[in-house]
């Protein structure tokens, strides 16, 4: 049998994650490419919500990141994605999703290295951790009993 | 229904070296919807354009997506493209698979399949694409240019000449910056205020400048020809229409003992001053931290002595409100201190001074009127070593980089003081010597070969005092390493050169990106080094990097060409990337329930109300709607609203869903 590929999303904001990530990028800075980039203009448009539809529909970890507070593009939207992620946070870890599945960081455009860092320490990590299918379960159990109870 | 193309490039061989381009074309042409996929070796050339202009109009493409480069190299180029076909610009999306996998990732099937995932997200998001129109805003046509060195004065002078207003803002109490500290300029040897002066001068009289010195930009709102500035004009104590400039109470100010900024220590001011004799504007500012009244509540000599009654001591900072169009950064740089350097001694030993202290030393105008004397005693120094890169290109220090300017003005300083003590020998230790530029090298062979400046290969290890002398401990690199101590009276350090206080948090407030360095960062290193990565504000002089004059004098003049250029125009067009609320036929109107939090969380304040009214005149309900002149698409509000009224275009929660299902292959 192949080794467990994870597969990993990646929301990240244009300005400085995925303009780090283009750094990485031009200075040929290798990584795994089971990461795939999602493109969002701000953490700050992040809806936490696409997190869950992401578990429940095979993904095996996610990256958040965007840009180091007080260097948001638009002034504050970091902020903003951050205290709703320490809201978001508590909620998830309390429907018993895995939180060591998620890393949440700061990577700037100055930062390709960085970048790199943050996709191979999340995918070795997941990788570890094995293809997440609990969360996906229980989404599908759940369904199932509300369509036998209908 | 949707009918997709798809446009693979190889970019030379910078994808297909790792990604099997043909295997994604054909992977995706098999897609649903997708009527034509094609690869080809340079999609943005111009047969590679022409290619697929020509494909969006022989197959009817309702979208298109361009599988290349970064989005933040050639959308603009690609989205032209489509326009030109007669496709909406916004129906053209970029896939990154050079950045984002053929350069990062190593050449095997995983690397093609994720390719073809990359692809395969953006042909589902383009489906659903909206077209879009741009939106179009007027310009204000008045420059903000903040910093009044010689790259601030040369910008402001070059918009200003344009007939355009300008608003010049320096912090501190007169413009000039480092070059009026300066004693004398290489490669040339002119005298640095005589050619700064005048300049400063016309600064002060140009009709179109209007000057704000010991003033601070407070924050800064809207975007690219529609900015509102705060600008905070610091009490300058005094009343600047009555005062003449005499400057009666810098002479008669009894706290005379404050170190002098402009001298870099070397001298004393009193705590009503003037900085320099040519100051522009000439009237002083009193120092609040060091001024009598201010700390015991008496003295006002100043005020007793001013022949117009000009000093007004509960004058209020102000902050001023103004409408501006671009910015031109010219902040400058400043220079690592003596106490940044432990095996110099921590700054502690009086005579290890740095390369500004030496300016002033070498000034006509400086505290020694311009001889050399060493600052302890007073002594002519008869042994003098200059330090080139101390600090600079020293990953060790943390400044990796070069500071440009230091080999340059250590020839200058060498020759100073060979002219000035014919008789003193002058030592220079160098890593190397970097002299490009138009009559840079030649001007440092003649302070090798006409003024006899010993130039020693090799660094600088420790430099400690004993018996009153300063021996300084190197190594002579060029005769085999041989360690060589040198017993010197005065030691000049050229310190690294570094981002000037201030910079990281006006950049905050400006809003553009800074490197690592706390540098500002230019857009592009080589096609867009005026421009920041924020439209409407460009950058001049030593506050991108260190720079010596006729480098931040050009830079100037290319900010102020991009500021023209701008002003050129009435009416900017905007990306259409906003958001909005929707709305719905009566009695609902919009799903949007009035709450307003979307509002608290916009940057922007571009959230406005807007209010329903029946027949007779009644507000039935009030919904959010957005100003669109205002928004800049951050998104912030739609991930907050609640009853998910708001959306935005571009990455509205339906394209944004699909990218992530088309990610995961759910379809
Ligand atoms: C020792 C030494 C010797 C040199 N000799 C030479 C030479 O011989 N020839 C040569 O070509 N170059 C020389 N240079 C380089 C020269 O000093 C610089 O090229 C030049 O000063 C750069 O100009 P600037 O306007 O970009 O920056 P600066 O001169 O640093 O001016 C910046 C201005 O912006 C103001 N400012 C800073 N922050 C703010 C803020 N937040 N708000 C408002 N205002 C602000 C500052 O007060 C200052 O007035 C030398 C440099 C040094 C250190
Ligand atoms: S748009 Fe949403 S967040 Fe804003 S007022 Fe309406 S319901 Fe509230
Ligand atoms: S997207 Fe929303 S929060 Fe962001 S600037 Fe526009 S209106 Fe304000």
């Amino acid at each position: 049998m192949s080794e467990f590929e994870p597969k990993v999303v990646a929301f990240v904001c244009n300005w400085c994650t995925y303009a780090g990530a283009d750094l990485t990028g031009t200075s040929r800075i290798k990584y795994a490419s089971n990461v795939k980039i999602i493109r969002f203009p701000c953490t700050g448009r992040i809806d936490f919500m696409l997190l869950l539809k992401s578990f429940a529909n095979g993904a095996d970890g996610i990256i958040v990141s965007g840009c180091h507070p007080n260097d948001c593009h638009y002034t504050s939207g970091n902020f903003h994605a951050k205290r709703r992620w320490i809201m978001f946070k508590e909620l998830m870890d309390f429907m018993g999703i895995d939180m060591n599945r998620i890393t949440f960081s700061w990577v700037s455009a100055a930062e390709g290295a960085r970048w790199a860092e943050v996709v191979n320490s999340t995918v070795t990590r997941v990788r570890e951790l094995g293809p997440y299918v609990s969360y996906k379960q229980m989404v599908n159990t759940s369904i199932e009993e509300e369509v036998t109870h209908a | 229904m949707a009918r997709i193309g798809v446009f693979i490039c190889h970019c030379g061989e910078n994808i297909s070296a790792t990604v099997d381009c043909g295997r994604v074309a054909e992977t995706i042409g098999k897609l649903k919807h997708v009527a034509y996929s094609t690869e080809y070796k340079y999609m943005c050339s111009d047969p590679g354009q022409t290619l697929i202009k020509d494909a969006i109009k022989e197959y009817k493409l309702t979208g298109i997506v361009v599988s290349a480069c970064s989005p933040r190299m050639h959308e603009p180029t690609f989205r032209k493209a489509a326009a030109e076909a007669g496709l909406n610009p916004y129906l053209c999306e970029m896939a990154n698979l050079r950045e984002h996998c053929s350069w990062v990732h190593e050449k095997n099937d995983m690397t093609t399949e994720k390719a073809i995932d990359i692809v395969r997200i953006l042909v589902e998001k383009v489906k659903i694409n909206n077209a879009l129109l741009p939106i179009k805003v007027p310009v204000t046509k008045t420059a903000l240019v903040i910093g009044g060195g010689i790259a601030g004065i040369q910008s402001a002078l070059d918009i200003a000449n344009t007939g355009h207003k300008v608003i010049l803002v320096e912090r501190s109490p007169s413009i000039g910056g480092h070059m009026s500290q300066l004693s004398e300029t290489f490669p040339t040897l002119d005298c640095s205020q005589c050619i700064l002066t005048p300049r400063m001068v016309e600064v002060a009289q140009h009709p179109n400048i209007t000057l704000y010195t010991y003033s601070e930009v407070e924050s800064l709102d809207g975007f690219i020809g529609n900015f509102t500035v705060k600008i905070r004009k610091k009490a300058r104590s005094i009343d600047e229409k009555d005062c003449t400039g005499c400057g009666l109470c810098t002479t008669k100010c009894p706290q005379k003992k404050i170190p002098n900024e402009f001298e870099e220590g070397m001298g004393f001011r009193p705590a009503i001053y003037t900085p320099f004799p040519q100051a522009v504007p000439n009237k002083p500012v009193i120092d609040r931290e060091h001024c009598t009244y201010y700390i015991k509540g008496k003295c006002k000599v100043c005020e007793i002595v001013c022949p117009t009654k000009a000093i007004r001591f509960d004058q209020p900072d102000q902050i001023l409100e103004i409408q501006i169009g671009a910015i031109v950064i010219a902040t400058g740089f400043d220079i690592k201190r003596t106490d940044f350097f432990p095996e110099y001694g921590f700054g502690k030993y009086k005579d290890v001074i740095d390369g500004l202290q030496f300016e002033r030393l070498a000034s006509a105008s400086g505290p020694t009127g311009g001889a050399i004397l060493r600052p302890s005693d007073g002594v002519v120094p008869k042994n003098i070593v200059f330090v080139a890169c101390a600090g600079s290109r020293d990953p060790a220090k943390g400044i990796a980089y070069c500071s440009k300017i230091c080999c340059m003005y250590t020839a200058k300083h060498a020759m100073l003081y060979k002219h000035k003590v014919h008789e003193g020998k002058a030592h220079v230790f160098y890593m190397d010597i970097r002299s490009a530029g138009k009559n840079y090298d030649e001007f440092v062979r003649r302070a090798i070969e006409e003024d006899y400046v010993n130039y020693i290969r090799g660094r600088v290890s420790t430099i400690y005092e004993c018996d009153g002398k300063l021996i300084v401990k190197g190594v002579d690199t060029l005769l085999g390493a041989q360690p060589l101590e040198i017993v010197a009276d005065m030691v000049v350090l050229a310190t690294a050169g570094v981002a000037n206080s201030g910079a990281e948090e006006l950049a905050q407030k400006l809003h553009v990106s800074y490197d690592s360095h706390k540098f500002f960062a230019e857009a592009h290193p080589k096609l867009k080094p005026v421009e920041t990565n924020t439209a409407g504000i460009f950058l001049a002089g030593a506050c991108q990097n260190p720079k010596d004059i006729p480098d931040s004098v050009s830079q100037a003049s290319g900010a102020a060409v991009k500021v023209a250029a701008l002003f050129s125009q009435n009416e900017l067009t905007r990306e259409p990337l906003v958001a909005f609320v929707n709305r719905c036929s009566p009695p609902l109107y919009s799903t949007c329930v009035g709450c307003f939090l979307c509002q608290s969380v916009c940057p922007y304040q571009a959230i406005e109300r807007e209010e329903f009214k029946n027949r007779d005149g009644k507000t039935i309900k009030t919904v959010a709607k957005i100003n669109e002149g205002l928004c800049q698409g951050c998104g912030t509000c739609v991930a907050l609203c609640r009853s998910k009224s708001i959306d935005l275009h571009g990455y509205t929660n339906n394209q944004m869903y699909t990218e992530v299902m088309a990610l995961l292959n759910v379809y």
